[in-house]
């Protein structure tokens, strides 16, 4: 698909007096990693709150998936996959359960969450586990299995906060290895991360500061843009800019 | 349908999947409704007299015997003067005290009149009142006998109206009776109201509305899917209480069970309607259960459960009719006691749709999956 996964233009949330986020303006394209980092309190979840679906944008212009985030959320949500900071699949149901519940709200008949299902518990190697209560799972079982959930249905679009948090090198590794296997099938990426490695693995970045886009280029390119030999010089670079204190 | 489908078999896992919640559905509702109505009886009984005895005459004799016969009255002490009776009342031993005087016989035999003193502990009202009136009826009866006695010819030619009154619907005016069914209803209601009222709020705790309200499930369908489970558990809480009323205190309905279930089933829904709105506009579980709280308290106080709501004034009967347990306990009591049958109870349905319509839709109103 050559179409833009998503197109942003002057997107704006304020709060009261607050801007959490100001005028950003940017485009995915379909099949992209786009990473979107910045400290915290940077507007970061507010901003992709805004493109799931979750909350109204005050001002500026947004599709996602071709669909206008004022007007169509619902329809954006249908497209969509999401894994927030929060673990949220039910720790009281089974592995299996959860996908079953999760796939078959996106619309998968039993048949597709069947083989899908197995498909999935194969890949990750919980062939023993399905029957598992999830709560029952270390934190890195939990946080690739809630990723494979939410891209069972395929959506255009997958919406990534944090998603390794907390999870061990090697677990984040096999995440990364899930994630360029997603977006080999198709599937945009948009990631949230606070680990500069995982910065490198994306095809572009943007970094936010204070509720603006101050950069936005390749990793190679912001490197050279800053004169830095990491990714970290270049966020350090940027973050020290920031007026706003985090939260 | 199948995102509802799919919903419910989620919910229904979890539910029955939580060790703890289940004691609380359905053991401890049991346990209270066979508690409750042994206990809350507001039967005047064991009513603690002291007499204090001038005569100590045969007929004085006589008419403490029956007195205490009468079953309602514990004889506590017998003085032959004022003081210590009076004490026992201010240590809390004694509620009323009977003076007779001296040559109470005499006069009685002589002048054909002789009088006798009530003095009660009026702290607890009921009880002193009902008290002196049951002591007034026996003393009357005494008068009575033993003017039938005397002159049986001529007794009745007085000519006094007498009062024969039947008691409909609880012929033996049986507190249970009518609390039963009341306490019943405020068992499925504390259950349903305070599960409903804590499960919406406690994904948002855990996280998981996010990730809900991120996928196509629409409001109504999530709503539903919560209301579904807990008017089962409603309708199951009630029909066990209904076998408990049945097999320990011997209530069988006397009007349509089908009539009785299909207010009950409306019922259900507004009142979880209600609990799921208190669940939309809390934060956290602590302040869902305060909320909720808060206004089962009121319901309970004020549905005329334990207070007649035609005693109370014109404010309170409005609060009494803006909450709907109180329309149902009314609708409870009126088909099981008396079997009023559906025209008798046309308002209280109407006000019960009305309840389920309001709750409801402000419930998925509020509920925003787009903030």
């Amino acid at each position: 698909m050559s179409e833009r996964a998503i197109v942003c233009k002057d997107l704006t949330k304020r709060f009261g007096d607050f801007t959490a986020v100001n005028h950003i303006s940017f485009d995915v394209d379909q099949g992209e990693i786009f990473g979107f980092l910045g400290a915290n309190g940077a507007g970061k979840t507010t901003a992709m709150r805004m493109l799931c679906g979750l909350s109204y944008p005050t001002s500026g212009e947004a599709s996602v998936a071709g669909y206008n985030v004022f007007k169509q959320q619902e329809d954006i949500k249908r497209n969509i996959g999401y894994m927030s900071q929060k673990f949220s699949l039910y720790e009281s149901l089974t592995v299996k359960e959860n996908i079953r519940f999760y796939g078959g709200v996106y619309g998968l008949s039993d048949k597709q969450l069947k083989e899908k299902g197995d498909e999935l518990i194969t890949k990750l190697g919980m062939e023993k586990e399905a029957k598992m209560m999830v709560g029952s799972l270390p934190l890195g079982w939990k946080q690739k299995l809630a990723f494979s959930v939410a891209i069972i249905h395929q959506p255009r679009i997958v919406f990534l906060d944090e998603p390794t948090g907390g999870v061990d090198p090697i677990t984040r590794r096999q995440f990364w290895d899930l994630i360029y296997d997603a977006a080999g099938s198709g599937i945009t990426v948009f990631v949230t991360t606070h680990y500069m490695d995982e910065a490198e693995y994306c095809n572009r970045i943007s970094v936010m500061v204070d509720g603006r886009i101050d950069a936005l280029d390749t990793p190679a390119n912001l490197k050279q843009q800053f004169e830095a030999a990491s990714m970290n010089e270049v966020f350090y670079a940027l973050a020290r800019t920031a007026k706003r204190s985090a939260d | 349908m199948r995102t509802l489908r799919l919903l419910l078999e989620k919910e229904f896992r979890q539910i029955f999947r939580d060790k703890g919640i289940l004691p609380i559905i359905f053991v401890m509702p049991m346990i209270q409704l066979l508690i409750m109505p042994l206990a809350a009886d507001f039967d005047v009984k064991n009513i603690n007299l002291v007499v204090v005895d001038r005569d100590h005459s045969t007929y004085t004799q006589q008419m403490v015997t029956k007195i205490a016969s009468s079953g309602y009255f514990h004889i506590k002490g017998y003085y032959t003067d004022y003081a210590p009776a009076l004490h026992e009342i201010e240590r809390e031993k004694a509620d009323i005290i009977l003076e007779i005087p001296a040559h109470f016989e005499t006069d009685l035999v002589r002048e054909n009149k002789a009088e006798v003193y009530l003095a009660a502990d009026a702290i607890n009202g009921t009880k002193a009142g009902l008290g002196s009136a049951y002591l007034n009826t026996i003393l009357g009866d005494f008068n009575n006998e033993i003017r039938m006695k005397w002159l049986p010819a001529k007794a009745t030619a007085a000519g006094t109206i007498d009062v024969t009154s039947s008691n409909w619907f609880n012929p033996n005016v049986n507190y249970r009776i009518y609390m039963v069914p009341g306490i019943l209803v405020l068992l499925v209601t504390m259950v349903g109201g305070f599960i409903s009222a804590l499960n919406i709020v406690k994904e948002k705790e855990i996280g998981t509305i996010e990730q809900i309200n991120v996928t196509p499930i629409k409001k109504w369908q999530f709503i539903i899917g919560k209301m579904v489970p807990f008017w089962v558990i409603g309708m199951v809480d009630f029909t066990l209480g209904l076998l408990l009323a049945r097999f320990v205190y011997g209530i069988i309905p006397l009007g349509s069970l089908l009539l009785l279930y299909g207010f009950l089933s409306i019922y259900l829904v507004a009142l979880l309607g209600f609990g799921l709105l208190i669940s939309t506009y809390s934060n956290n579980q602590l302040q869902a259960m305060f909320v909720a709280f808060f206004f089962i308290m009121i319901f309970m106080l004020m549905s005329g459960l334990f207070v007649s709501v035609d005693n109370m004034p014109a404010w309170a009967k409005m609060i009494a009719q803006l909450t709907p347990v109180t329309h149902f306990i009314d609708v409870v009591r009126m088909i099981v006691l008396k079997g009023s049958r559906f025209e008798d109870i046309k308002m209280q349905f109407l006000y019960e749709i009305a309840f389920a319509i309001v709750l409801n839709g402000w419930a998925i109103w509020n509920y925003r999956k787009t903030a």
